[in-house]
């Protein structure tokens, strides 16, 4: 078999405060993510989803345990991840096509070529006539395309995305959760997707892996069966998804109870 | 209604917007209005105070009396030579001071702010020197640079700096953490980030610092000219202090207060130009 594109085995992860105190976020939490598997993690409030991602960017390394992206022990920042924020993480003093362009301009493109790039992005993801515009002057949904474009533009093979869409309104997560598919399918990276919407995980994802409540571990996986490509909006009634839903719910539950 | 409403400049504007229209204009001549009845009724007041003799003109001068000695500066010269001359002397030490002093406090304020480590150390040394009441280094700058210009630039760095230097580092370490972590999954090295997002995050705060340390550049040579100078507005109002002639003073306050008007106008300009891609609630300046 081969080998799996991002590895966690036996992670923990352990914050310490400037006053000595010791919050444990993670405990023996494995993981693994095969090539363009699509991995959505849904858990309670604090029980680690962040730090995991945050482990496999290299941004901040585990107390113990190892974690593997294509198969070598994470150093620093592996220039394949992408990674979508939660907040605005779009930078407000850079209009639309100057966001978008960063990565590559970071990564030593020159200025040209990198403006080209997105210039193609900002097309594809449905932005054209507002290349100038600057982020205040944008809807929500719109930022978040923005950072989409920012993300994909640099063609990452790990696509990390920490609850992307949970500060948007109802139907335009919806569009953005299409919209998301149809640039995943175009290039098939690996997702891993933290969410604490299980419907949101169910209708994206391949695998939805359940946390148990912080200090978090592994507490149970579903294989999603649904078809591709889905329709997000009509997938979430059928059956075999209202079927999926209640067990996760069910598996959550206990978790979120106190 | 929609049909009948309409954007505003546009012929068929409905007569509910003429009038809020209206209305707005009319509040705005009010306020001009008002603004320029409260200065004629103050210095109707203080004219008419001397005249009745209510007040000394020997302590407080009066209107007239200042805008004698304008008039006599202007056309005539002071007793150190033409207006101008001096009124650039003074210039000159502030602009220079203010370069300086910001530019040093902009590249120490991220240097610290970015260097964990070196901000620690060096926070308590910058907290001593702030709080030593800087106006006082005047003396040592005399002695040390003599009467010319360099003591006076030298005390509107030290003015300037602390301020700057302040507000520079405060806004490294108020940039936005997602911003910081986004550029580097982008691919950013560490000078990218502090280039470009570090620098523009504490942008804001730097230009509004540049607002209040104009006028601490301004102080720093205005009093290092009362400690001793040869030119400059700060020895004409010691001089005038001198003989007891009190338009003297007010007339280069007047001077200086025009002076300082003007930069923060071009100030304002500036900081409207960089940072355009501000929502608009935050640049408006309430004039």
């Amino acid at each position: 078999m081969a080998t799996p594109v991002i590895e966690l085995k036996n992670v923990s992860r352990k914050f310490i405060s400037a006053q000595g105190q010791v919050t444990l976020a993670l405990r023996e939490m494995s993981l693994i993510v095969n090539e363009g598997d699509f991995c959505a993690i849904v858990g309670p409030t604090g029980c680690g989803k962040s730090t995991t991602l945050g482990m496999i960017t290299g941004l901040s390394p585990p107390s113990t345990g190892s974690v593997k992206v294509f198969g070598k022990p994470v150093t620093g920042i592996d220039p394949n991840i992408g990674f979508v924020f939660q907040a605005d993480a779009v930078f407000p003093w850079k209009n639309v096509i100057d966001n978008i362009s960063v990565g590559p301009i970071y990564r030593g493109k020159g200025t040209k070529m990198a403006k080209d790039m997105a210039a193609e992005w900002v097309r594809r993801v449905g932005l054209s006539g507002f290349e100038h515009h600057y982020p205040h002057q944008l809807s929500g949904g719109m930022r978040k395309r923005v950072a989409l474009a920012q993300t994909f533009i640099n063609e990452p093979k790990i696509l990390l995305m920490d609850e992307p869409f949970a500060a948007l309104d109802v139907q335009t997560r919806a569009l953005m959760q299409e919209e998301l598919l149809g640039l995943w399918s175009e290039k098939k990276a690996s997702v891993v997707f933290v969410t604490h919407d299980i419907e949101e995980a169910i209708a994206l994802a391949d695998r939805v892996v359940v946390l148990t409540r912080g200090p978090g571990s592994v507490k149970s996986s579903y294989e999603i069966p649904l078809a591709r490509p889905r329709d997000v909006s009509e997938a979430r009634y059928s059956d075999q998804f209202v079927h999926l839903s209640k067990q996760i719910w069910f598996d959550l539950k206990g978790e979120v109870q106190i | 209604m929609n049909s009948l409403t309409s954007t505003s400049g546009n012929p068929l504007a409905s007569a509910e917007e003429l009038a809020a229209i209206a209305k707005a204009v009319n509040r705005q001549r009010l306020v001009i209005f008002l603004r320029i009845a409260l200065m004629v009724v103050t210095l109707t007041s203080w004219e008419s105070a001397v005249r009745y003799e209510l007040i000394d003109p020997f302590f407080f001068s009066q209107p007239s009396a200042i805008y004698e000695q304008l008039d006599v500066w202007l056309t005539e010269g002071t007793a150190q030579g033409p207006l101008w001359s001096e009124l650039l002397v003074t210039m000159e030490e502030t602009v220079i001071g203010f370069l300086i002093g910001s530019v040093l406090g902009i590249f120490c304020g991220i240097a610290l702010g970015r260097n964990k480590l070196a901000g620690d150390v060096f926070s308590i040394y910058i907290k001593v020197g702030n709080a030593i009441p800087r106006v006082v280094l005047g003396s040592i700058f005399i002695i040390m640079f003599g009467l010319g210009m360099a003591s006076k630039v030298a005390l509107a760095v030290v003015m300037v700096f602390f301020v700057v230097f302040g507000n520079a580092f405060q806004g490294v370490r108020e940039a936005d953490r997602n911003l910081i972590a986004n550029a580097y999954i982008l691919g950013a090295s560490k000078r990218q980030v502090t280039f470009t997002v570090v620098f523009p995050s504490a942008l804001s705060w730097i230009l509004a610092s540049l607002h209040v340390s104009f006028g601490f550049a301004l102080v720093g040579a205005v009093v290092g000219e009362f400690l001793g100078a040869r030119h400059g507005i700060g020895l004409l109002i010691s001089t005038a202090q001198g003989t007891f002639n009190a338009a003297g003073v007010f007339a280069s306050i007047i001077v200086l207060a025009v002076v300082a008007l003007i930069a923060e106008y071009l100030l304002t300009a500036l900081e409207d130009k960089l940072l355009k891609w501000r929502p608009a609630q935050f640049v408006e300046h309430g004039m």
